[in-house]
């Protein structure tokens, strides 16, 4: 990959990583991550976006130095996470995919004692820890134990704990996997603070608005390979129309009109309950549509997605 | 940095390399201090078990044995024969019960060594941290069954403040075996055979009576056992009969300790750094 800046800029850059698990001694390997490569400037904010499985999140685990690399190179804040994982974990800030929050430990006593794991001295860390709960929203809550706070608290919590070593790199494993709309807003605005602050965020989706919402650049992964990298907009304009027209009819007759009115489109894709319509100009898409007498159920012209962009990579969409 | 680095291994996932830091493994020791600041009764509640052990077999059998061979120049009564085994019975399980029970739930349910891992804590400094908080609490466990015993003027010598030193061996050789041990548990059922391997020991290890009622080939292999080694240790300190061969013990229970804390070491790092 070129890289136009300077090369002390770049904060991670991997070639041909590999990871192979083994579920048992005799078993054969199976690998998660098939040989990609990719570069993280400084002050980006860089997404991994595919469907569960894609090798997101064994991706994240390397960067964290928690697993190995089965092959290939990485380099984390210019260091290999073989040689010096402490010194790289000490430099980064980790929210994983399950909040790992301590279930015996206080709101409070979570960062206190994460913070001691970093060698914070105990004074500094309690006045980071009331920083970072008012950042969180959670100094209120300081002092019940984790178990009684909601999906979105944890997740803030987890998020405020990850910061408290003042870290160059966010890694967040599926920031907003299982929260509700609101608590999914609420936890964007903390994560665009972080980002106009400086820090860079590596973070693994599998939500196209998410991606779209947060991600300077983002690369798209399926079955353990990237199958293309570039900014949302521009993964958009390459691999998609900039407008979809979607129709619904009567189930069992998606893919009967999508030969009727593959003409109409630059691309068609026929999903279970949908049929996708690839054009430029969505209205007047539906205007010959409806002009043929197609009669759909329901019809919606709407922006190209990410979504649209894997669907074209692979032919599969991301949530099964 | 306290880092020291003993090299000599290869191939071992970052993170887990042969790093080690005492002072990071404090931090783990820190984190249970402060979950036990709300609880700290737990930790003087493993004093009970012994306590009843020595109260109805040492008291009251006691009464029916009268001196033991062996010890009756010292004029120990069994009670005081039966104490100090038992002291090495609490010191060997209050570290036990840390690194078995209460370790499986962190790896497996809180998944607590998870969240330490993204840190600059290493493999090392969990499983030395854990051994470590291990040894503390077997060690405050026989401490407080010592401070009992001399109220109960069990306590024969000015040599049995020595005996807390030896606990606190005898948790460690324990605690590292217990710990390499959980990490082979496939979940809570596992624990039966580690009760399996336990309360025979407990029962025939020497605890009641002593080595020489078993014939030739047995009094072999009950030396070979850890708890013989541990009560040998602190009973001999107890009845005041320190010398040279009481350093047989000493160099088994730290071969041990640190063969256990290598395996465990090694076994969690494949568990959790997949």
């Amino acid at each position: 990959m070129a890289l136009q800046t300077p090369a002390d800029d770049v904060l991670l850059h991997a070639d041909g990583l590999v990871k192979r698990y083994r579920r048992t001694r005799r078993s054969e390997p199976f690998t998660a991550v098939d040989g990609i490569g990719f570069a993280v400037r400084r002050g980006e904010a860089f997404g991994f976006l595919g469907p569960n499985g894609a090798g997101k999140s064994s991706t994240m685990r390397m960067i964290a130095c928690v697993s190995p690399a089965s092959a290939g190179t990485l380099r984390v804040l210019g260091h290999d996470p073989a040689a010096d994982g402490a010194l790289i974990r000490s430099r980064i800030g980790v929210v994983p995919q399950d909040d790992t929050l301590d279930a015996e430990l206080t709101v409070r006593e979570n960062i206190l004692v994460y913070g001691r794991y970093f060698g914070l001295p105990r004074r500094a860390v309690r006045g980071k820890a009331a920083e970072l709960l008012e950042f969180a929203q959670l100094t209120e809550r300081a002092d019940s134990p984790v178990e009684n706070l909601s999906g979105g608290m944890r997740r803030r919590l987890t998020i405020a704990r990850s910061l408290v070593n003042d870290p160059e790199i966010l890694l967040l494993d599926e920031p907003t996997t299982g929260l509700d709309p609101q608590a999914r807003h609420a936890l964007w605005d903390k994560l665009f603070r972080l980002k106009r602050s400086g820090i860079t965020l590596i973070l693994t989706t599998h939500y196209m608005d998410e991606a779209e919402q947060l991600c300077d650049r983002l690369v798209v992964m399926d079955h353990g390979r990237i199958v293309a990298t570039d900014t949302p907009a521009g993964l958009i304009g390459r691999h998609s129309t900039p407008e979809v027209l979607e129709l619904r009819f009567h189930p069992g007759a998606q893919s009967v009109m999508a030969e009727k009115l593959a003409d109409l489109a630059v691309r068609t894709e026929v999903l279970p309950e949908r049929l996708l319509l690839y054009t430029a100009d969505g209205r007047t898409t539906l205007t010959r549509v409806l002009a043929r007498n197609a009669d759909p159920l329901t019809s919606l012209v709407r922006r190209a997605t990410l979504e649209d962009v894997f669907l074209t990579l692979t032919g599969r969409t991301l949530v099964d | 940095m306290s880092t020291k680095t003993s090299g000599g291994e290869r191939g071992h996932p970052p993170g887990g390399r042969t790093r080690l830091s005492v002072r990071r493994s404090a931090r783990l020791v820190e984190r249970h201090l402060m979950i036990h600041r709300h609880t700290p009764g737990v930790l003087v509640a493993e004093i009970f078990e012994p306590l009843l052990y020595l109260l109805s077999i040492g008291v009251g059998i006691g009464r029916l044995v009268g001196d033991v061979p062996g010890v009756a120049d010292s004029a120990a009564g069994y009670s005081a024969f039966v104490a100090p085994a038992l002291l090495a019975t609490a010191a060997m399980n209050g570290a036990m019960n840390e690194t078995t029970f209460n370790l499986l739930r962190k790896l497996r349910v809180d998944r607590v060594y998870d969240s330490m891992l993204t840190t600059p804590m290493t493999v090392w400094d969990i499983a030395l941290g854990e051994v470590c908080w291990a040894v503390l609490r077997g060690t405050l466990a026989a401490t407080g069954f010592l401070a009992v015993i001399a109220v109960l003027g069990l306590v024969q010598s000015p040599w049995a403040l020595l005996v807390v030193p030896c606990a606190a061996l005898v948790g460690f050789a324990f605690a590292a075996v217990g710990l390499a041990v959980t990490t082979f548990l496939r979940g809570w059922q596992d624990f039966q055979y580690i009760q399996l391997a336990m309360l025979p020991m407990f029962l025939f290890a020497t605890t009641f009576y002593p080595l020489d009622v078993y014939p030739r080939p047995a009094q072999a292999a009950v030396a070979c056992l850890p708890l013989y080694q541990s009560i040998q240790l602190t009973r001999e300190i107890a009845l005041g009969r320190v010398g040279p061969p009481l350093l047989v013990a000493v160099v088994y229970l730290v071969l041990m300790g640190l063969a256990g804390l290598v395996v465990a070491r090694g076994r969690l790092a494949r568990v959790l750094l997949s």
